[in-house]
C-alpha cells in the first residue's frame, strides 16, 4: 500500500485503512491529532448533553419549576453563590437552569430545521446537478430568488402572518436556508457527474436514480456532515438573534436570545445575566465551526485519497 | 514483436480493411458540435465548436483498430458517441445491425451488455466510496444473480484480471494505477463484452506497467474474442497493439491503414508528421524530423477546407477551397487518405520536407 499524505499529518500516527470500520477509525485518528476539531468535538458532544438535558426539563411540566420558579428576594443573584451556579436574572430565576433550557431550545430547534434544510437541499441540488437541462434552469432560478431575501425580512413577514414566535423563526429559517445547501450540493453533484466512475455505471446500465444514490451521495457526504455543523451554527445565531429583538420565543419560556435582552436592563447592576448566555452562544458556536473545520479536512481530498 | 504476428495470424479480419460487410460497428457520418458561445436575449448559441466532423469508421469483428491523435482532437468525443455516453449532432452508429444512436431503452440496456468501455485515468474510473467487491458487482445487477453467485463471479473476473480474491473487500485507494486499471477492466468484463473502448488504457500508467498492460489486453482479446476501439496519443504503444490504425486531426479521420503500412508508409502530411516525432534508436543515427509550425488552430466554426492547412508542409490552394474527403488511396483499397496533395516518403527517410530538425 502506498504511503498515503495522511500520514504526514498525523505526525505518523498508523492509518491501517480497510472496509469501512478501518476508514471510520482513520477518520477517528485524523480528529484525534487535530486538536482544534478535538475542542469542537468535545464543546459539540457538551452541546448536545446539555441541549437534551434542556429538551426534558422544557417538555416536562413537572420539572418547569426549575427555570419557571422566581425568588424576588434573590434578584441578580452573582455567580458562584450557595444554590445558584451562575447566579439569578432580575426575577430571581436560576440563570444555569434557564440556560439549560435555552440550550434544549435551541439545539431542538437548529437541528430540525437543519435536518429539513438537508434534505431540502440534497434533493433540490441532486436534481438541478444530475439532471441539468430545464430541472437545473428553474431550482438555479429558484435557489437565487430564495437567496435574494434577507432572512430578517422573512421572518417579519412570517411573525406578521402567523404570529411573533419560535415557529415564524424557525419556518424563515427552513424556507431561506435550503438554497444556501442546495447551490453546494448542485455545484459537487455536477462535478461528480464528469466523473469517469459514473459514466462507468450508466455504460453499466445503472438507472439514474440509483447512480444518484449509490455514487454521488456517499461521495458528498462529506460536504453535508461539514455544512451540517455550520448550518446548526448559523440557525443558533438566526434564532438568538431573532429573540433577542423580540420577534422569536416569548417569555417566559427561555431562549439564549432572550436572556441576553432581558439582562441588558440591568446592566448597571449585573452584568453576568447578559454575559453568560452570550459566552454560552459562543462556545457552542466555536465549538460547531471548529468541528466544521476539522471534518472538512478530514473529508479533504487531498488527505483522503480515498 | 512477438505480440503483433500473433495478432495478425488470428485476426482473420485484420486486412479486409474499412467495408460494410463484416464489419462489427460501423460508424458513418458522426459529428459532434458544442454550442462555444452564447448570446442573445434567449441565450442561444451564436458559435459552434466542431469536435468531431462527419467521421466515418468501420470496425471489423476481432480486430483492434487503434485510433491516434493529439490531444483534444476529439478521439475522447467520438469514443462517447459511440458508446451513446453524450449525443451526437449527427450521423450513425451501427452495432451488429443496431442503430446506436436511435435505440430505446431495452435495446440500449441490450447494447450495454456488448459494448464496454475502459478510461484512461485509474483514479477518476473507481468509485472511492465503493469496495472492489460492489465496483465489479455493479454490472452483474441486471442477471439476477444471487448474493452467493454474484460472489463467486467477482471472484471469477478477479482471477481473469490477475488480483487475488481477497482484494475484493478493499476500496479503489489501497490500488495501485495498474491495479485499479485491472479492477476497471474487470468491472467491464462482467457483462461479457464483445467490444471495448479502451480510452487510452495505458497513459496513465508507469511506462514499466504499460508493456504488461497492454500484453494483457491482447491476451483478453485472444481469451474472450473480444473486438477493440483503441485509443491512444502514443504512436509506439498503436505500433504494438493495432490490427489497422485511423489517424485523426482536429475532429477528422486524415488517414486510415494496417498498422505495418501506415508506418511504413505513412501518406497524409500530419501522419508523416507524427510518426517522425517518436524517437527511435537505430544505426544511422537519428532520422530527421518534421517539425509542424504553429499552433493546433481552434475548431470553433471551422471553414470549408482542410483543417490542416495552416500547419501542413505540402498545403496547395485546393485545400483551402474545399474538405478533402478520406478516398483510397493509389493501388490500393485498404489505405485510406483525406488529402489533395499526398506524397510518400522516399524509403528510409521519415521526413523530406518542412522545417527539419
Amino acid at each position: 500500500m502506498a504511503t498515503r499524505p495522511a500520514d504526514v499529518h498525523t505526525g505518523g500516527a498508523a492509518l491501517a485503512a480497510s472496509g469501512a470500520e478501518g476508514r471510520l477509525r482513520d477518520a477517528f485518528v485524523l480528529l484525534w491529532a487535530n486538536k482544534v476539531a478535538l475542542l469542537g468535538l468535545v464543546l459539540t458532544i457538551l452541546f448536545l448533553l446539555i441541549g437534551m438535558a434542556g429538551i426534558v426539563i422544557l417538555l416536562h411540566p413537572g420539572l418547569h419549576h426549575l427555570w419557571e420558579d422566581q425568588n424576588l428576594r434573590a434578584v441578580l443573584v452573582t455567580p458562584g453563590s450557595e444554590g445558584h451556579l451562575l447566579g439569578t436574572d432580575n426575577f430571581g430565576r436560576d440563570l444555569l437552569w434557564r440556560i439549560v433550557a435555552a440550550t434544549g431550545l435551541s439545539a431542538l430547534m437548529a437541528v430540525g430545521v437543519t435536518a429539513f434544510v438537508i434534505v431540502v437541499g440534497l434533493v433540490m441540488g441532486s436534481v438541478a446537478g444530475f439532471f441539468g437541462g430545464r430541472a437545473d434552469t428553474g431550482i438555479t432560478g429558484l435557489i437565487d430568488l430564495t437567496w435574494g431575501f434577507p432572512l430578517l425580512l422573512v421572518a417579519v413577514i412570517f411573525a406578521g402572518m402567523v404570529g411573533k414566535g419560535l415557529n415564524a423563526v424557525v419556518a424563515a429559517a427552513a424556507v431561506i436556508l435550503w438554497a444556501g445547501f442546495a447551490r453546494i450540493i448542485r455545484a459537487q453533484v455536477k462535478t461528480l457527474r464528469e466523473r469517469e466512475f459514473v459514466e462507468a455505471a450508466r455504460m453499466l446500465g445503472t438507472p439514474a436514480w440509483k447512480i444518484l444514490v449509490r455514487h454521488m451521495w456517499p461521495n458528498v457526504l462529506g460536504t453535508v456532515l461539514v455544512m451540517a455543523s455550520y448550518y446548526v451554527a448559523i440557525t443558533i445565531i438566526v434564532e438568538a438573534g431573532f429573540s433577542f429583538i423580540g420577534l422569536g420565543v416569548q417569555p417566559p419560556t427561555p431562549s439564549l436570545g432572550g436572556i441576553i435582552a432581558e439582562g441588558r436592563n440591568f446592566w448597571s447592576v449585573s452584568i453576568w445575566p447578559s454575559v453568560i448566555p452570550g459566552a454560552t452562544i459562543a462556545l457552542i458556536v466555536l465549538g460547531l465551526n471548529s468541528l466544521g473545520d476539522g471534518l472538512r479536512d478530514i473529508f479533504d481530498p487531498r488527505l483522503r485519497r480515498f | 514483436m512477438e505480440i503483433e504476428s500473433s495478432a495478425a495470424s488470428t485476426q482473420p479480419s485484420s486486412s479486409s480493411g474499412s467495408g460494410t460487410n463484416g464489419s462489427l460497428l460501423q460508424v458513418r457520418g458522426l459529428s459532434k458540435s458544442f454550442p462555444a458561445e452564447r448570446g442573445g436575449l434567449l441565450g442561444r448559441p451564436t458559435a459552434w465548436l466542431s469536435a468531431v466532423d462527419d467521421v466515418d469508421l468501420d470496425i471489423a469483428a476481432g480486430e483492434t483498430l487503434a485510433l491516434v491523435g493529439e490531444s483534444g482532437c476529439g478521439k475522447s468525443t467520438l469514443a462517447r458517441m459511440i458508446m451513446r455516453l453524450i449525443p451526437a449532432t449527427a450521423g450513425t452508429v451501427d452495432f451488429a445491425g443496431l442503430d446506436v444512436l436511435n435505440a430505446d431503452r431495452q435495446e440500449l440496456l441490450r447494447y450495454r451488455q456488448q459494448a464496454q468501455m475502459i478510461f484512461q485515468d485509474p483514479y477518476g474510473s473507481l468509485d472511492p466510496r465503493m469496495n472492489v467487491d460492489a465496483i465489479i458487482a455493479e454490472g452483474l445487477a441486471r442477471q439476477g444473480l444471487n448474493k452467493a453467485k454474484r460472489r463467486s463471479r467477482v471472484r471469477q473476473l478477479l482471477d481473469v484480471v490477475e488480483l487475488s480474491a481477497d482484494v475484493a473487500d478493499r476500496y479503489p485507494h489501497e490500488f495501485s494505477g495498474g491495479q485499479r486499471q485491472r479492477i476497471s477492466i474487470a468491472r467491464a468484463l462482467a457483462v461479457n463484452p464483445t467490444f471495448i473502448v479502451a480510452d487510452e488504457p495505458v497513459s496513465a500508467l508507469d511506462v514499466s506497467v504499460q508493456s504488461t498492460m497492454l500484453n494483457f489486453l491482447h491476451d483478453l482479446q485472444d481469451r474472450f474474442g473480444l473486438t477493440y476501439l483503441f485509443i491512444s496519443h502514443d504512436m509506439s504503444v498503436v505500433r504494438h497493439v493495432a490490427d489497422r490504425v485511423a489517424v485523426m486531426y482536429l475532429g477528422k479521420i486524415v488517414e486510415t491503414a494496417p498498422v505495418e503500412e501506415l508506418f511504413g508508409n505513412p501518406l497524409h502530411p500530419y501522419t508523416q508528421a507524427l510518426l517522425s516525432s517518436v524517437p527511435t534508436v537505430s544505426r544511422e543515427g537519428p532520422s530527421e524530423r518534421i517539425v509542424l509550425e504553429g499552433d493546433v488552430p481552434s475548431a470553433i466554426d471551422p471553414p470549408e477546407a482542410c483543417r490542416f492547412t495552416g500547419r501542413c508542409f505540402r498545403v496547395i490552394d485546393s485545400c483551402r477551397a474545399a474538405v478533402p474527403p478520406l478516398e483510397d488511396s493509389a493501388g490500393t483499397s485498404h489505405h485510406h487518405v483525406a488529402c489533395f496533395n499526398y506524397e510518400a516518403l522516399p524509403r528510409g527517410r521519415s521526413g523530406t520536407q518542412g522545417n527539419h530538425s
